[in-house]
């Protein structure tokens, strides 16, 4: 019995959460369609989330770039490698790792700092003084945020597509001695526009999800330092699943049409 | 006299436990009503239910004339425009100076320019005592009497007809929480408004009250004016102003008598 009540509780918990996490994102959708937009805000977020993430992004996706172009050359054919590399890097790149790693590197920055904040201003009852003052915190807080992470994640992916590839470009013409002409030229000719626009939409979708699991977790954050660690914590790892989840199933729809 | 704040059989229960049972309770206008009570006697759940922030399982709550228990956020604007919240630790927003959280209000929903804003906020620092100098401080620079008082010159920057205070002195050296015990009279008395303290201290009590009310188990068991609560021989009230662990109030989350028994022995 008491393993059946632990089954009941697990799955009552999961569809609470599920439900609640519903109508925030309903609360969320309707505070981005409705006035008040609060521009200043949504400026000094995208400069959190977007130009702060930059160096983070830049060099994960260079170094990745880099080590796929190692393991395809020591994986394939070595006496045609130059343009297996070239291709697989770039297709690699821009159809996958470039949104996933941009994404999962910029939740575990951002989710948890949006986590940590607004779950900050909830036990300290900043959330409740907004509401006091005739603010909405969905328009003020979560809003904003939703926005400029929904925008800043496709540049940060194209910033990590082109990174990502010059990466691959350094290893092939500075390790392997690839011919660097040649190298671009195969680049270019397998790259369709369709493997970057796809990775563009797959990270805006993510760009979505960072920022609504941190504002998310943080909203409903409670117990004070503990709760707002838990929180933080929550956003990076729910975030981070729900990338690779929604990758998955946008890789599906998009490639096997 | 006409009632400005009026709640009726206020129930509000968090999983198995009743917070609200019943509550009933009439503040005048113009009154400064002050609700005691012990910690887990429901007092700050009245509070946030009277804001709106927390919707009572059942009950009513009027204010100035108008049902508030399911009215929707965006319904209770004219209502919210009129009320001023000294929250317990000020609840001032960290990522803003002292005179973008004073002047908040008159920024985000009426449009106020930088340097009407700026000139609110000194106005309002100036009535609770503090200097131009800190315009341009975040909170995080603040002290604890500080940060109570800029809390305050936003809840009064509006000029609210209505002013709640959350444990006003909670925290505060002797001397600050007078200051603070002034300030309130003073601002309270400037703008003539109605207003509801909660507060666990005497002291606060007895320098701001018009009324008392004390709040046990969710429900209102005794109030009175000052003139009143000295001459009750109600055994909670006994209890609660004379600090008495020994009475008929019985303190949340342990049996009192067998502590006390288990520290005597």
């Amino acid at each position: 019995m008491a393993a059946l009540a632990t089954i009941g509780r697990f799955f009552l918990g999961f569809f609470a959460q599920t439900g609640q996490l519903a109508l925030f994102i309903g609360q969320t959708l309707a505070a981005l369609t409705r006035p008040p937009f609060y521009f200043r805000m949504i400026g000094q977020q995208m400069l959190r989330i977007g130009y702060f993430s930059l160096p983070v992004v830049a060099l994960t996706s260079f170094f990745t770039g880099g080590a796929l172009a190692i393991q395809i050359y020591y994986g394939g054919n070595q006496f045609n490698s130059e343009a297996i590399v070239s291709s697989i890097v770039a297709l690699g790149i821009t159809r996958e790792l470039g949104p996933v790693l941009g994404g999962l590197m910029v939740a575990g920055r951002v989710s948890a700092a949006i986590a940590a904040e607004i779950g900050t201003m909830r036990v300290t009852e900043q959330i409740d003084a907004l509401t006091t003052l005739s603010t909405n915190p969905y328009k003020y807080l979560v809003a904003p945020r939703v926005i400029a992470a929904t925008l800043c994640m496709p540049l940060l992916a194209l910033v990590a597509d082109i990174l990502g590839i010059f990466g691959g470009f350094v290893v092939g013409t500075q390790s392997f001695d690839f011919n660097a002409a040649i190298y671009v030229q195969r680049t270019f000719s397998f790259l369709q526009f369709d493997d970057v626009a796809s990775g563009l939409i797959k990270a805006a979708v993510f760009g979505f999800i960072i920022a609504i699991m941190g504002c998310y977790n943080g909203y409903h954050s409670k117990g004070g330092a503990q709760g707002v660690g838990r929180a933080t914590t929550n956003a990076v790892v729910s975030a981070s699943i729900l990338i690779l989840a929604a990758n998955y199933l946008m890789t599906a729809l998009l490639f096997s049409a | 006299m006409t009632q400005k704040i009026s709640l009726a059989h206020v129930h509000k229960t968090f999983g198995t436990k009743q917070v609200l049972r019943g509550l009933t309770l009439d503040i005048e206008k113009g009154q400064s009503m002050v609700v005691i009570g012990g910690s887990g006697s429901g007092k700050s759940v009245m509070l946030k239910s009277i804001l709106g922030l927390l919707t009572p399982d059942s009950g009513s709550i009027v204010i100035d004339g108008q049902e508030t228990v399911g009215l929707a956020r965006e319904k209770r604007t004219a209502i919210d425009a009129q009320i001023g919240m000294l929250f317990q630790n000020g609840a001032l927003f960290d990522s803003l100076p002292v005179w973008k959280n004073v002047a908040f209000r008159g920024i985000q929903n009426e449009g106020m320019s930088e340097d009407e804003a700026r000139q609110i906020g000194k106005q309002a620092l100036r009535r609770v005592g503090l200097g131009d100098e800190l315009l341009d401080l975040f909170p995080g620079a603040l002290s604890g009497g500080m940060h109570k008082r800029v809390g305050l010159a936003r809840a009064i920057a509006s000029s609210p007809e209505i002013i709640f205070f959350d444990e006003p002195t909670t925290g505060l050296d002797p001397i600050m929480t007078d200051v603070i015990n002034h300030l309130i009279e003073d601002c309270v008395q400037d703008l003539g408004a109605t207003t509801l303290t909660i507060t666990h201290d005497m002291t606060s009590v007895r320098a701001i009250a018009d009324k008392t009310a004390l709040l046990y188990k969710g429900e209102i068991i005794w109030h009175g004016d000052q003139a009143a609560l000295d001459a009750s021989e109600d055994p909670f009230l006994h209890q609660f102003i004379h600090g008495l662990a020994h009475g008929p109030i019985e303190v949340e989350g342990q049996q009192l008598e067998a502590a006390l028994a288990g520290l005597d022995s």
